[in-house]
């Protein structure tokens, strides 16, 4: 079984894997990183995004093993013990979840819009920018108030 | 109204696990020694299974069993069930086929499992899976509703001649039929409610354990209902004593009606966890999910709207013929027929109605209840036909439905519902309003100017939910009642938690249960735990559907609230040495009326505890009061729906300009929540109108079969939406509310569909609406014109 090697929320880490391992399995199971998500097996839903070297990332589309030397984030990364990321806070202050199940996908990649797309995000910008994330319960519409509100908090 | 009490935008006590990665969802969860279960499914729609080969299977590495249908049937598991009875026309009872939880002999549709490999991993269960050889003989099959009681066409089970399992009517034949005869008009539909896949983002999942030493087993499952699971699973699958079964539903990631059903799924894992002496987890992917999980909708309707000289509705003739699916699932018989035929009147007076629904059997995965349930299917039929008829008659659809609103309550439908309170008329007007419908015509020229085509789309709906007077629906045909239940427990240190029966898989339970307790104990927010989803905590509750946990969930927390008041009140006498009529409870203090002798909350509660104060004779020590509540009518939430739609007519696309809500759900607990659910039922309404529909071959394969193929709404295909409520409180229970949950996706697909036609002057446009038909249909439209 082929050895990888990688940092994951600033720790490094170091396995034995079987080389189907894809990162998202490698993060829920070996690392019991359970806050990344399973939706879907089409890459379509988000629920697994990470970031990878500081881009957002799907895991359930990466194999463990390109992940090799990489630095890896995931949700759990966000706050810092008690505190919350703005966004996290924007979040809950927005109703942007009901069954929180996409949420942590949704967050990590509206983290990313952010660093891409500046913190003044409109409406357009937001909806197009969530191809990539699925979500059933909310109808999006908290969940773009909730980016738009985040954005502008990460800038302070 | 206080800061975290009823009526409050009160933020979520339950975000913070979920936006932090912390939910524990079922796959989250892991048993000590757990292996992985794979089934393997059938791929063909129909077939007899001739034999099954399992033993290179078997030698596979890191395999610990591989189990198949006839070692179900071996081990006496009994099958699934169907919970609801209907008659047919004839008084003859449905015809239930069996439904074992892996197929015994002939696999009936595209998904039905037939093997099970239990493994140390998922990769080796699957890699195992490979190695099983089936002989089948692959069997013609039927897939499409509209032909499987034709006489050519393969009879699929036994009990059910012409695939039919009944034959259901309600109303009046001979005075519809009559009204119809007499009609100054008459508008004609045919109607198909596309087949939907409910889709949850989190997969079903369910973990099953065997303590041998107890001879007791536990699941963990994705469940909406434990209890309810916990009841079918020993009762009638006959796995385990109720007392020898705990039922957990951890974090459940949404549900939409798909996680009330028993699958055969948890029902192996339980099974194969004995077998093998280890926990066995299961969970679906995707692509499984649309194969395994119970499928929504799916009926084919013909109706006729009488109306007469002044555009009165005076009758309603509806016949449809319902999809089951291979096998009926477990409330599949009752969406059809109690939740659909008794809503056909909609928000009008309407005289006559009469109602059909044929239910049968198809080589498709089984159809179930999916948010709405038999009323997005009811109001699609009634508010299209009103759209239509408007057209017809040339009269405008918002002053027709005026015309033909119900103005007195409580009024008595003919298909018996009795509808409470409510007032149409101001939904219809407040909407109207903030939709500026005064300015369509200008609007809609100014489309026109750049060539695009504007419509205006109404769906003015009514809704039974509160589900459910248990004596009502047991004359029904259902064989649980549909009451709920609360258990109110004071700690010693005046902290509370409320053990509830509903279930919370999204819908904010944590905080608007505690809302309710706040304000009525006048205690911070902070000292409410609201307990669910476990059967060896909470006692019997029914779960959460049909939008009953506000109406019914909250009503027996204030029954056990009104308890606890009683009691403490007693304790407060006792410590206060007063008379117990003299006491006054409010915001959170205990006063003896007319003077300044009170106790705080936590000393009343102390005391009920140390029991210093008051004789056992006199008193029984502790602060714990539970009930049941039995709703004593449905509830009937009702709005209106405008959807305002520009399209394309170069490339068929339908940008949803505007949506506007105005709904009455009664008493209001957190509006925030509240517009959260209708946001989210208007996007599965609007899915469905679009996107959505599951597309089966004439030989039952599943060509939808995955994200792929099955167009899920996104961000980008959806407006921001005004929502607003009216509030005609509900008389029939203590808090006065109607319940929210499904009124979006319940009124939706006909407010987008009345949009599409009226932008396009064609009613030949089924659902979805994707941009090929909406293209192809006005091309259709032109040619007819030209041709004129």
């Amino acid at each position: 079984m082929p050895a990888v090697k990688l940092i994951v929320n600033g720790k490094p880490v170091s396995a034995d894997v079987d080389p189907r391992t894809l990162l998202v399995q490698f993060l829920r199971e070996n690392l019991r990183l359970t806050g990344t998500h399973v939706g879907c097996d089409t890459s379509q839903c988000g629920a697994c995004v990470v970031h990878v070297n500081g881009k957002a990332v799907k895991s359930c589309t990466m194999l463990v093993l390109t992940a090799d030397g990489a630095d890896v984030r995931t949700i759990e990364s966000l706050a810092t013990g008690e505190k919350l990321h703005p966004m996290q806070e924007a979040f809950r202050e927005n109703h942007g979840l009901q069954c929180g199940f996409c949420t942590p996908g949704m967050i990590m990649t509206a983290v990313d819009i952010v660093r891409r797309k500046g913190n003044d995000l409109d409406e357009k910008t937001i909806r197009e920018e969530l191809e990539g994330n699925l979500c059933r319960c909310t109808g999006y519409h908290n969940i773009v108030k909730a980016i738009a509100a985040g954005a502008k908090a990460m800038a302070t | 109204m206080t800061a975290t009490g009823i009526g409050a935008a009160v933020r979520r006590k339950e975000d913070f696990r979920f936006i932090t990665g912390k939910g524990q969802y079922t796959d989250d969860i892991t048993r000590p020694g757990e292996t992985h279960a794979h089934f393997l499914r059938s791929p063909h729609a129909r077939a007899r299974i001739k034999s099954i080969d399992v033993e290179a299977a078997k030698a596979m590495p890191g395999v610990v069993a591989v189990l198949t249908g006839a070692d179900l049937a071996e081990d006496k598991v009994g099958g699934l069930i169907c919970g609801w009875m209907i008659h047919s026309k004839d008084g003859s009872p449905m015809k239930m086929a069996p439904h074992p939880a892996i197929a015994n002999g002939t696999a009936n549709y595209v998904g039905d499992p037939v093997a099970v490999v239990v493994a140390e991993t998922l990769d080796l269960a699957e890699d195992a899976a490979e190695k099983i050889v089936v002989d089948y003989e692959v069997l013609p099959a039927v897939a499409d509703p509209a032909k499987a009681q034709h006489k050519d066409v393969p009879q699929i089970h036994e009990v059910a001649p012409h695939n039919t399992i009944y034959q259901w009517h309600l109303g009046d034949h001979k005075a519809t039929a009559e009204a119809i005869r007499q009609a100054k008009h008459v508008t004609k539909l045919h109607i198909v409610n596309n087949r939907l896949v409910p889709n949850a983002m989190e997969p079903r999942a369910a973990i099953g354990e065997y303590d041998a030493g107890n001879e007791s087993f536990t699941l963990w499952n994705t469940t909406q209902n434990p209890h309810v699971a916990r009841l079918v699973i020993a009762a009638f699958v006959g796995m385990a004593p109720e007392h020898k079964l705990r039922v957990i539903a951890p974090d459940v990631g949404g549900g939409f009606g798909s996680k009330i059903f028993i699958y055969p799924e948890e029902v192996v894992c339980l099974w194969a966890a004995k077998r093998a002496g280890r926990p066995v987890k299961w969970v679906a992917d995707r692509s499984e999910a649309f194969i395994a999980d119970a499928h929504g909708r799916d009926h084919v309707t013909n109706a006729e709207m009488a109306f007469d000289a002044d555009g009165k509705i005076t009758a309603l003739k509806v016949k449809t013929i319902a999809n089951i699916g291979a096998y009926m699932s477990t409330f599949s018989s009752s969406v059809p027929t109690y939740l659909y035929g008794t809503l056909l009147s909609g928000q009008y007076d309407i005289p006559h109605i009469y109602c059909e629904v044929d239910a049968v059997y198809t080589n498709t995965v089984p159809v179930d209840a999916y948010r709405g349930a038999g009323r997005p299917e009811a109001t699609f039929v009634v508010e299209r036909l009103v759209e239509v008829g408007a057209r017809e008659l040339g009269i405008d659809p918002a002053e027709l439905r005026r015309k033909n609103f119900i103005r007195k309550f409580p009024h008595q439908t003919p298909v018996i519902m009795a509808y409470d309170a409510g007032d149409y008329e101001a939904s219809l007007k407040r909407a109207l309003e903030l939709a500026d419908y005064k300015g369509l015509a200008k609007r809609k020229r100014e489309s026109e100017r750049n060539g695009k085509l504007r419509g205006f789309g109404f769906s003015t709906y009514i809704e039974a939910c509160g589900i459910a007077p248990s004596q009502a629906v047991g004359s029904l045909g259902a064989g649980v009642g549909l009451w709920e239940s609360a258990e109110v427990r004071v700690n010693p240190t005046g902290s509370v938690e409320v053990l509830t029966g509903s279930h919370s898989h999204g819908q904010g339970h944590e905080t608007t249960f505690a809302q309710l307790v706040s304000e009525r104990l006048g205690i911070p927010i902070g000292n409410i735990s609201i307990v669910h989803g476990d059967t060896d905590k909470v006692q019997f509750g029914m779960g959460t559907y049909g939008s009953r946990s506000g109406a019914v969930g909250m009503s027996a927390i204030v029954k056990a609230l009104d308890k606890v008041e009683a009691k403490a009140k007693k304790v407060a006498s006792h410590l206060l040495e007063a008379a117990e009529n003299d006491i006054v409870f409010k915001d959170g203090k205990f006063t003896v009326a007319g003077t300044d002798k009170s106790a705080a909350w936590g000393d009343v509660a102390l005391h009920a505890y140390i029991a210093h104060k008051f004789t056992g004779a006199q008193l029984e020590p502790g602060l714990k009061e539970g009930a049941f509540y039995d709703p004593t009518n449905f509830t009937f939430p009702a709005g209106c729906h405008l959807c305002e739609v520009e399209i394309d007519p170069e490339t068929g696309n339908v940008t949803i300009a505007n949506w506007v809500a105005v709904d009455d759900f009664g008493v209001v607990i957190n509006p925030m929540i509240v517009e959260g659910q209708v946001h989210g039922g208007i996007a599965q309404g609007v899915g469905q109108a679009l996107l959505e529909g599951v597309v089966y071959n004439a030989d039952g394969q599943l060509v939808s079969g995955s994200f792929m193929d099955y167009t899920m709404p996104r961000a980008d295909n959806l407006p921001t939406f005004t929502v607003g409520t009216t509030v005609t409180k509900c008389p029939g229970n203590p808090l006065g509310m109607k319940g929210c949950g499904e009124a979006g996706a319940i009124a939706a697909p006909a407010a987008v569909m009345n949009a599409i036609t009226d932008a396009i002057g064609s009613e030949n446009i089924a659902m979805p609406a994707t941009p090929a038909a909406v293209w192809a249909a006005i091309a259709k439209h032109h040619k007819a014109h030209e041709a004129a």
